[in-house]
């Protein structure tokens, strides 16, 4: 090889490791929580600094408006990634016993997970139990346990049905209010000629695929954390394996569509028509907005979840999040006020509604009248929270999960991934879920009941 | 296949002048003190980043820490190898790099050599690009070819629905389990046969061409030129490059990470060891356990390397 083409080799190959190292340098930052790197301006730099993990969007504008309203203590916010990416990061964290941030923005299904660790301060003692009159019911649930309170909730996700009202009108169908009429409308837009899929069943959407399992009354989990070393463990149920048999068919019929869920390719599908109904929680809309490729003409409309049985309708929640303190912060008490104090106000929470399309599990923005009255632009000026979603967070009961839910998510994704490619059917998928999640606790040391 | 990238082709050490041992003067005790000097920037790197990692690894891999019971660490002895030698996750996984193995290591092998021996033979000035644009894959980043590859793949943006179009048929999806086997030995063939080519190609410079000259007088064609001149005596380089194809296959990681983002139900977290070990320690906080699984992925990538050298004693010079 000539000097000039080696030269050209080697710095087309320093270019693209620079390439990389750019693409990476957002992360890095985010493992260096307790120095003075801040993504955000600290306006008091003479008081208490609390160093925050959070994904929210414009959660930049929350946090300056914090920081402008306490002159003693100041956030020190980093994006640590979102969900799944987070986590990893704060149990390395906590692993390591150094490395993670003063307060973290967390699911309340991850946050068994990490009480088990010991890696969340209980907040009781520095006044959160009081706050519980301000949270819808289910909602305090999902982060308090006994006398102890491990997180604030932040947003929340009740789940509601939105669908394409210019598909539906299209093809003649009435939008489903129950699941047999769901199989039905999948049936009738497809003998109408529609060609796309009533809907997707993504075997990779793990609290979804929770979330419509809890609709029909089920309760894979108990587990209290005052009782660490013992856990029930009951998957398999007949309640589940209805609501599996359900899609099993419906995909089985090609009327329901199993691609992975948050691909491009499922993106794009979700709003160019190919899916006619996305079964999604509070935060969908914001979602959708921020997708390219729609259809131009789109009407999205939201509706309540179908029913199973609709003289006793059950709603359900997916995602949404809380903020706890870690076992890790220098000033817990400090941390504790931010995580009860961040989005205890009306502004901040305009900022959340508007700005961020978060749906807010504060009691005072659920009652005001510019968050149940808003209209939404993105479905035709719909007052979907009046119509669908305070209804379904105030109905919400609360969800038990296990303290190894990234482990079960995993495991359901195989499980349901071998349903769909037809290797097995519902009751084995269950089965198999059951089983894996049975000796995995008994591995961790769990007497499982 | 994230190994092997820093050992250049530099492995070649005849270097042991002849001569007889002589006796311990002062001036040699002197000299290996220097010796251990100069050593040491190496030394403290080896050790600090290379053997007390290893060592540290090896005693969680002997400890235990369920999340049940308190984050207390016992200490359990070989207890996580024999789980781990039993587990179906971590055996299917074993199972699957070794499927990987014997397609992946001759494609690329036999590709390599092949365009090797093509490019030598030519002296156009195509050659040299062919010889450049063979081997730019392999200058690109392991993570971001992949993700080059995953859009490639996929079935609303990659070209494949257009091409497949064109005679009217329905693209298959690269990304199904049927097909991500191929689709990932397709990206790492395409990324590493340039690399293993550029080893071969050197070996084949080195040869004296007068042994062409000799062989052709003697009535060889090219192809007898090829295949009993040229690659017996590369002998020993194709021996290397094997054990690095191996080793790499073994290790498999990047490439099937990156595309289970778009691929997470066809490429599952237990697909290969490494990425089940990973798992293990990053999403769900088993430390003690992926140390063990690294283990005995290392035992096992060991065992295969030795075996294959052994086997090829005779060709890589090592006898």
């Amino acid at each position: 090889m000539r000097r000039g083409l080696r030269r050209a080799v080697a710095a087309t190959a320093a270019g693209l490791a620079g390439l990389s190292l750019a693409a990476c340098a957002p992360g890095d930052d985010a493992g260096s929580a307790n120095n003075t790197s801040c993504t955000n301006e600290i306006a008091e730099p003479d008081a208490t600094r609390v160093t925050l993990w959070a994904w929210y969007p414009a959660v930049e504008q929350i946090v300056d408006t914090f920081n402008a309203q306490h002159d003693d203590v100041q956030i020190c916010w980093t994006n640590a990634g979102q969900g799944a990416d987070e986590y990893g990061k704060f149990s390395t964290a906590l692993e390591a016993g150094t490395g993670a941030p003063d307060v973290i923005q967390l699911e309340s299904e991850i946050l068994p997970t990490y009480t088990i660790l010991d890696g969340l301060a209980d907040l009781a003692p520095y006044g959160a139990a009081d706050l519980e009159d301000q949270f819808p019911a289910g909602a305090w649930s999902d982060v308090s346990s006994g006398g102890s309170v491990f997180a604030v909730p932040v947003d929340g996700g009740p789940v509601g049905m939105l669908y394409r009202a210019d598909i539906f009108e299209k093809y003649g169908v009435e939008p489903p209010t129950t699941w047999d009429e769901f199989a039905q409308a999948a049936q009738d837009l497809r003998d109408a000629g529609y060609d796309g899929y009533i809907t997707n069943y993504a075997t990779n959407g793990g609290a979804f695929n929770y979330a419509l399992f809890a609709q029909a009354g089920w309760a894979p989990f108990a587990y209290d954390p005052a009782q660490r070393d013992q856990i029930g463990i009951d998957v398999d149920t007949p309640e589940a394996r209805h609501v599996l048999s359900y899609w099993e068919d419906l995909i089985d019929r090609g009327l329901v569509s199993s691609d992975d869920a948050f691909t491009s390719d499922y993106n794009t599908s979700l709003v160019d028509g190919t899916y006619a109904v996305y079964i999604a929680a509070a935060w969908g809309p914001g979602y959708l907005e921020g997708l390219s490729d729609a259809d131009s003409g789109a009407e999205w409309k939201a509706a309540p979840l179908p029913q199973w049985d609709p003289a006793n309708p059950v709603q359900v929640n997916q995602g949404g999040s809380a903020l706890a303190v870690t076992s890790q912060a220098a000033d817990p008490e400090a941390a504790a006020t931010v995580a009860m104090e961040l989005f205890d106000d009306e502004e901040t929470w305009k900022i959340g509604v508007e700005d961020a399309g978060l749906f807010p599990l504060w009691n005072l923005a659920l009652d005001a009248p510019w968050f149940t009255d808003r209209r939404y632009p993105f479905f035709g000026g719909q007052q979907v929270n009046r119509d669908v979603f305070l209804d379904a967070a105030a109905q919400y009961p609360g969800f038990t999960f296990s303290p190894f839910q990234v482990y079960a998510y995993d495991r359901q994704t195989m499980a349901l991934y071998d349903m769909v490619e037809g290797d097995s059917t519902a009751a084995d998928a269950l089965a198999t879920i059951q089983d894996s999640l049975v000796r995995y606790a008994e591995q961790q040391g769990f007497t499982v009941r | 296949m994230t190994t092997s990238t820093t050992s250049a082709p530099a492995t070649a050490q005849r270097a042991r002048t002849p001569g007889g041992r002589r006796g311990q003067s002062l001036l040699d005790t002197k000299r290996q003190w220097w010796g251990w000097l100069f050593l040491a920037p190496f030394t403290v790197v080896f050790v600090l980043f290379l053997l007390v990692p290893l060592a540290y690894a090896f005693w969680l891999s002997l400890h235990t820490k369920g999340i049940a019971t308190g984050g207390e660490s016992v200490f359990t002895g070989v207890a996580n190898y024999v789980r781990v030698f039993t587990d179906a996750d971590f055996l299917s996984g074993m199972a699957r790099v070794g499927r990987f193995v014997l397609v992946m290591v001759p494609i690329q092998i036999g590709l390599a050599v092949a365009i090797a021996l093509v490019l030598d033979t030519l002296a156009t000035r195509l050659s040299k690009a062919s010889r450049l644009l063979v081997f730019v894959p392999y200058a690109i980043p392991a993570v971001i070819g992949a993700l080059m590859w995953g859009f490639l793949y996929s079935p609303r943006f990659g070209p494949a629905s257009d091409v497949f179009g064109i005679f009217g048929l329905a693209a298959p999806d690269f990304l199904s389990r049927d097909l991500v086997f191929g689709s990932l030995v397709n990206i790492v063939t395409w990324q590493w046969v340039g690399y293993y080519m550029i080893i071969v190609y050197a070996a084949l410079r080195a040869i004296d061409p007068s042994i062409y000259e000799a062989a052709k007088l003697d009535g060889a064609g090219n192809a007898a030129i090829a295949f009993r001149i040229k690659i017996p005596m590369i002998a020993s380089s194709m021996v290397m490059i094997v054990v690095f194809a191996l080793i790499g296959t073994l290790q498999f990681f990047t490439e099937p990470t990156v595309l289970r983002s778009v691929a997470q139900g066809a490429i599952p977290t237990t697909y290969t060891p490494n990425m089940y070990a990973y798992s293990m320690a990053f999403s769900y906080s088993q430390f003690n356990y992926a140390s063990t699984i690294a283990f005995a992925l290392g035992i096992l990538v060991f065992i295969g390397s030795y075996v294959f050298l052994y086997a090829t004693r005779k060709q890589s010079g090592l006898k």
